[in-house]
């Protein structure tokens, strides 16, 4: 805006106004942002720095014990059960965004070349099953995968588990349980990106002797590159820090970065524990985020891939 | 930046004809129909031939199935029956990226997540062609299409007029047997329309490729094409020279759709004597049909009323001045006659002047609904 032409005291009161304007019109989100993200945080920081007291609460004085603990050094010397527990959760995350995408691309594809009118209702197919609580269905799962059941039966006649032992708990069970509850994460953002596909752009491939796979490759896929990486940030961060599906499905040593966290705020109850181990996620995921960001401007040839 | 630019095409052209040793392609099109569900005809068995280096125009009103013939050359519709072969070769069912035809795409339809250089290389990549034939061959293309400059931009930072420049390059590199248009230009102001007509035709004379233009615009198909076909309702109307589209229509709908208004039912004839609701009027070798035709560039304005062969009276309802002409619109009775004359001597006819309008007998035209 300029304010060229207007005397001294006008221009002060218009900017006056506009910073007021610009108050009134970020302070609820500031708020919110401040009370229920920044302070919050601010304060595990804190206690991650802290000492762990004799009923798992922080004390005085500042220490570096908990990211020693963090990092397998305990009483009885140095043990890597942490340390599987951080590669647990990134092979985890892994596999299963993986898996997602590779479930989910199909699905997309086929839901962008329905009918109009049926296309709303399969994206809601694809959606429904979020509305149960995750827990329910995770529940579902154990009761699918459980020793005895028909899966299991099958499984084991095949030879892929030992007798009575069933699916149910394993990191296998963790990485169905998480595909599972992500998909519609994945589906949604591709979805959007096929349906705005710029069809004259696959045709002008082929046009330019680029053969079905060719053409997918070279004019499809860099189309829903910004659909896939978006749908990548909204799986692979929340199963990173997923607490509940391990929980349940994991057993012993199916357990996740998540799990250790929560458990340090419960049970275990070693505060700054836990907070030390929320740092270390936080740090993987921002480390991720950029590494995506990075993966993002390289295939899109320079061009912006938001996430 | 480079839009202003022009090919110069006189002494580059000898140096091009000399180097092509390519043959161009001719189209053989039998019989082919297409539709699209249950209900909609996009065309109703086209028959048509298309010489070897011909400028061919595909024109007709939005609906009347040009694109869609377009599209069936290029191979990405199929017809649902009839034959097709390019270059004396059937292609009726070859895939597109197995014909050795290039599509200029009216959106464009650039890759934008690749640089110029890698869309023009685009095609050449595709066919396996070593990286370093490659670069010679779009570095000489870039030239020959005056966008030298622009090559390791992307394509989002590119005016629309360079954008239609690189789509053209971007097929011409490959150097087809036959190149596709589709309504390659209708994206583009009227200035920049109009100067890049005359670059194509000049580029398609250099490289003496058959080119395949559709178009809906008249004045666009007039200018550019050895022959035009008219296409109305899958069904072609009329293939010909521009000139004799324009000035021998086959029928009403042609008429119309090259701009012409004035067409008269005819409701008696005696030899060459046509009487119509202007009055009575000499035709000569006016040939069949039942509708007079008078090109409004045909006729002349005599001030005042004078009598004599195919003289009318009239008055002047309407002037559009043009500068170079101006169109008129005449009443002569209860009948209304266009008329476009060349703004000339000092005086022009003013509304409601009384004048006498007057049409040479070879200048008539009569056809059939």
């Amino acid at each position: 805006m300029s304010y060229a032409g207007v005397t001294p005291t006008a221009r002060s009161r218009a900017m006056v106004r506009e910073s007021r304007h610009l108050l009134f019109t970020v302070a609820p989100g500031a708020t919110w942002i401040i009370i229920f993200l920044v302070l919050p945080s601010a304060y595990l920081m804190g206690v991650a720095f802290m000492t762990n007291g004799p009923y798992g609460l922080p004390e005085m004085p500042l220490s570096l014990e908990s990211f020693r603990r963090l990092a397998g050094f305990g009483f009885l010397g140095w043990s890597p059960g942490n340390l599987y527990t951080l590669l647990r959760s990134l092979w985890q995350t892994l596999v299963s965004t993986g898996l997602v995408v590779i479930v989910a691309y199909p699905i997309a594809y086929y839901i962008s070349t329905c009918r109009a009118k049926w296309r709303p209702i399969m994206l809601l197919l694809v959606v429904v099953p979020s509305w149960t609580n995750q827990v329910i269905r995770t529940f579902g799962w154990m009761n699918l995968l459980a020793p005895g059941t028909p899966l299991s039966g099958l499984a084991e006649s095949l030879g892929l588990i030992a007798p009575n032992m069933g699916l149910y708990p394993s990191n296998f069970a963790v990485t169905l349980g998480l595909v599972y509850n992500f998909l519609p994460f994945m589906v949604l953002p591709l979805y959007a990106a096929f349906e705005k596909l710029d069809t004259a752009q696959v045709e002008a491939a082929q046009d330019l002797y680029a053969s079905p796979v060719r053409a997918f490759w070279h004019a499809v896929f860099p189309q829903t590159l910004p659909g896939l990486l978006a749908g990548i940030v909204l799986v692979a961060i929340p199963a990173f820090g997923m607490y509940v599906i391990p929980e349940l499905l994991g057993g012993g040593k199916g357990m996740m970065l998540g799990n250790l966290v929560a458990n340090q705020f419960s049970g275990g109850a070693n505060w700054p524990l836990g907070a030390a181990g929320a740092i270390l996620m936080l740090i993987a995921t921002f480390i991720g985020l950029y590494a995506m960001r990075r993966i993002g401007k390289r295939l899109g040839g320079g061009e912006e891939v938001v996430i | 930046m480079n839009d202003t630019l022009t090919l110069d095409a006189a002494e580059a052209s000898r140096a091009e004809a000399a180097e092509s040793t390519r043959e161009a392609s001719s189209i053989e099109m039998q019989g082919l129909h297409k539709r699209f569900g249950r209900d909609t005809v996009a065309l109703d068995g086209v028959a048509l031939v298309i010489e070897a280096g011909e400028f061919f125009t595909l024109l007709g009103p939005s609906g009347c199935g040009k694109t869609t013939l377009l599209r069936i050359l290029a191979g990405l519709e199929e017809a649902d029956d009839g034959r097709l072969a390019i270059g004396g070769r059937d292609v009726t069912e070859v895939p597109p990226h197995k014909r050795s035809v290039n599509t200029v795409f009216q959106s464009y339809a650039l890759f934008p997540h690749l640089s110029v250089r890698e869309n023009l290389a685009f095609g050449l990549k595709m066919r396996g062609m070593p990286p370093g034939e490659r670069e010679a061959r779009v570095a000489k293309i870039a030239e020959f299409i005056k966008l030298g400059d622009l090559v390791d931009r992307r394509v989002d930072q590119l005016s629309g007029g360079q954008r239609q420049r690189i789509a053209l390059a971007r097929a011409l590199v490959n150097e087809p047997d036959v190149l596709l248009l589709d309504e390659p230009l209708s994206a583009l102001d009227a200035g920049l329309r109009s100067q890049l007509q005359v670059e194509l035709l000049r580029v398609q004379k250099r490289l003496g490729m058959t080119f395949v233009f559709v178009t809906h615009d008249q004045q666009e198909a007039m200018v550019m094409s050895d022959r035009i076909a008219v296409l109305n309702g899958g069904v072609i109307q009329q293939v010909g020279p521009p000139r004799e589209v324009y000035e021998h229509p086959a029928n009403a709908f042609v008429a119309r759709f090259m701009g012409h208004d004035n067409l008269y039912p005819i409701s008696a004839r005696d030899g060459d004597r046509l009487t119509t609701s202007l009055g009575e009027l000499t035709a000569e070798a006016a040939g069949e049909g039942d509708l007079l035709l008078i090109r409004p560039e045909t006729l002349d304005l005599l001030p005042g009323e004078q009598a004599g062969e195919n003289q009318l009276p009239a008055t002047v309802s309407e002037r559009l001045y043009r500068g170079s002409h101006a169109e008129y619109r005449l009443e002569v009775g209860e009948t209304t006659l266009q008329a476009t004359l060349n703004n000339r001597g000092r005086r022009l006819p003013e509304v409601g002047d009384r004048v006498t309008v007057k049409v040479a007998p070879e200048d008539l035209v009569t056809l059939s609904e």
